[in-house]
């Protein structure tokens, strides 16, 4: 049986309905735990091994000697495309991704990260 | 009344991809149309010999946005093979289990954009939202809406844990709901079938001869599906049929697609099910031994074919990729005969096009008759070159540009 306008009951129904769409970026976007954001270096963690370096895809990872067994992350957030490779290959959890992904900038040289031991989160007791 | 050449593309409103279609009329009638490709040539397969097989995994997936898993999956097999690497049955599972959940949010893509296409936008507007179920699934497992970077050598990266595997049974519940409602509107609807019915015919003779993939090949009653015939991953143990249909145009390629989607969700459902637990991958070599392997993998568009030839080292020697919507251009020129000039859209849609994907180029040096491949860096050099021999010169523009470069 054929029925034009079969559709318009389906579009009655959501009248009353609240919008499939969400207010971002008025009311804040959660993404889920495991989403693969902009990455977060460790440099306590690192050991130097430049795996991470060497596996990326995009070139958008550089590991500085910056001093006795302390290396410094240079990430170029416009480069990297957020595979989740250099976590993979570091073998330390020297790299961990994070669900941020509000990386929008407006002049090139703000999506350059350097990530050392000074601007860094504090690492654990334990591993001190 | 006189015959009328009509370009369409590369840069149209009713395409999304740079493409040119050359439409020739009479009236509204085509009888003739052809096609031109290459507009948005990346350099990927050359790219791949350069980099390591782990680079280009990432690399390939990203030669469509949509089929992403589909090419890193066809890529990733051919490796397997060429190393023979084993890879572990949960690995096999849960890469089988994304190839089917793209191909859901790939059809119901599809479905919302033939809706677009034929000015029925409300169905674009359901479907569209009801997709959004599984991106999300996908976001929650993998990590990424479109580029999920499940595969790597050897098996997957990304384990499921059990509260996934019930959101996504929960997810398949919603949506088999939903898909039975548009199987109905397909079937009802009269504006949809009245404006498909008919559109972008094509024999099943005809889509044999000119080699048609997947829905486009299957809505004319050919009956073949990768899967199904040339089993890879987990398919060898899993139930499903391949939905055929003999209407011919685009109405049947609707129908084949929200077939596709119910077995679909029934293959999620056995895939979950049935998930052997154990290890999720093993570790691949990164140097693969010499060797050649062509990996076959039914994407959501149809077949898609890989070629990788390794030469011992951590770099594969060529690579090279075959896209499903290649196979189906004869096909499209084909239906285009004798179509109305209105139906171009849809019939191109409904194939379900990825031109970007489907450019590889070669320059042919008719006077020479060599063939040459270019890589972007050289494309660019040769491009230059052919508009100076024309007259225009870029040099000074160049230096421009680049000056302004250095200031910001
Ligand atoms: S996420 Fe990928 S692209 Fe980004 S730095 Fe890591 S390896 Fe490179
Ligand atoms: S792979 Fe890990 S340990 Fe090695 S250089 Fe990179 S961050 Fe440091």
């Amino acid at each position: 049986m054929q029925r034009p306008g079969k559709m318009i009951s389906e579009v009655l129904k959501h009248v009353g309905k609240t919008p499939a769409t969400t207010n971002y970026p008025f009311e804040k976007a959660e993404m889920p735990e495991h989403f693969r954001g902009k990455l977060q270096f460790l440099p306590h963690r690192c050991k130097g091994c430049m795996l991470c370096t060497k596996d990326c895809p995009s070139e958008a990872i550089k590991i500085k000697k910056v001093g006795d067994k302390k290396f410094e992350a240079e990430i170029d957030l416009d480069r990297c495309i957020y595979c989740g490779q250099c976590v993979e290959s570091c073998f330390i959890q020297a790299l961990v991704m994070t669900t941020d992904f509000e990386l929008a900038a407006l002049n090139r040289e703000d999506l350059k990260m350097t990530i050392n031991e000074k601007n860094s989160p504090k690492p654990p007791a334990e591993e001190e | 009344m006189s015959k009328l050449t009509i370009p369409i593309g590369p840069q149209h409103p009713a395409l999304k991809e740079p493409e040119c279609f050359i439409i020739t009329v009479d009236g509204e009638r085509i009888c003739e149309a052809n096609m031109r490709l290459g507009y948005n040539h990346r350099g990927i397969e050359k790219r791949c010999e350069e980099i390591t097989y782990i680079q280009s995994a990432y690399l390939i997936e990203r030669v469509c946005g949509i089929c992403s898993h589909s090419h890193s999956t066809a890529f990733i097999q051919a490796v397997e093979e060429i190393a023979g690497l084993e890879v572990p049955k949960r690995g096999l599972y849960i890469r089988t289990l994304f190839g089917e959940l793209e191909r859901i949010h790939s059809h119901l893509l599809w479905l919302g954009v033939a809706g677009h296409e034929i000015g029925f936008d409300t169905l674009l507007m359901y479907s569209w939202r009801d997709r959004e179920i599984v991106m999300d699934i996908l976001a929650m497992v993998s990590g990424n809406r479109v580029n999920y970077g499940m595969n790597s050598i050897g098996g997957v990266k990304r384990d499921i844990s059990p509260e996934q595997a019930d959101a996504i049974l929960k997810a398949m519940d919603d949506l088999e709901e939903r898909t039975k409602y548009y199987i109905e509107l397909g079937l009802q609807e009269t504006t949809l079938i009245k404006r498909l019915s008919g559109a972008g015919s094509i024999s099943y003779e005809d889509a044999t001869r000119l080699g048609a993939v997947g829905p486009t090949a299957r809505a004319s009653k050919v009956d073949q599906d990768v899967r199904r015939d040339d089993p890879y991953a987990a398919y060898a143990e899993l139930e499903f049929n391949v939905i055929t249909d003999d209407h011919n145009d685009v109405y049947g390629r609707t129908l084949v697609r929200l077939g596709e989607l119910m077995e679909s969700y029934k293959l999620v459902r056995q895939l979950i099910k049935n998930m052997p637990d154990g290890p999720i991958r093993k570790k691949g070599p990164r140097k693969i031994p010499a060797g050649e392997a062509i990996s076959r993998y039914e994407a959501p568009r149809g077949e898609d074919v890989h070629y990788v030839k390794a030469n011992g080292t951590d770099k594969a020697f060529r690579v090279k990729v075959r896209a499903p919507t290649l196979a189906n251009l004869s096909a499209v020129s084909k239906m285009l005969e004798g179509d109305y000039l209105a139906d171009v859209p849809i019939v191109i849609a409904a194939i379900d096009p990825c031109f970007s994907c489907t450019d590889r180029m070669a320059v042919r040096n008719i006077r020479g008759g060599a063939t040459e491949m270019h890589n972007p860096g050289s494309l660019r050099n040769f491009s230059i070159d052919w508009y100076r021999r024309r007259g225009i010169d870029f040099t000074d523009l160049n230096k421009k540009l680049m000056k302004r470069l250095e200031r910001v």
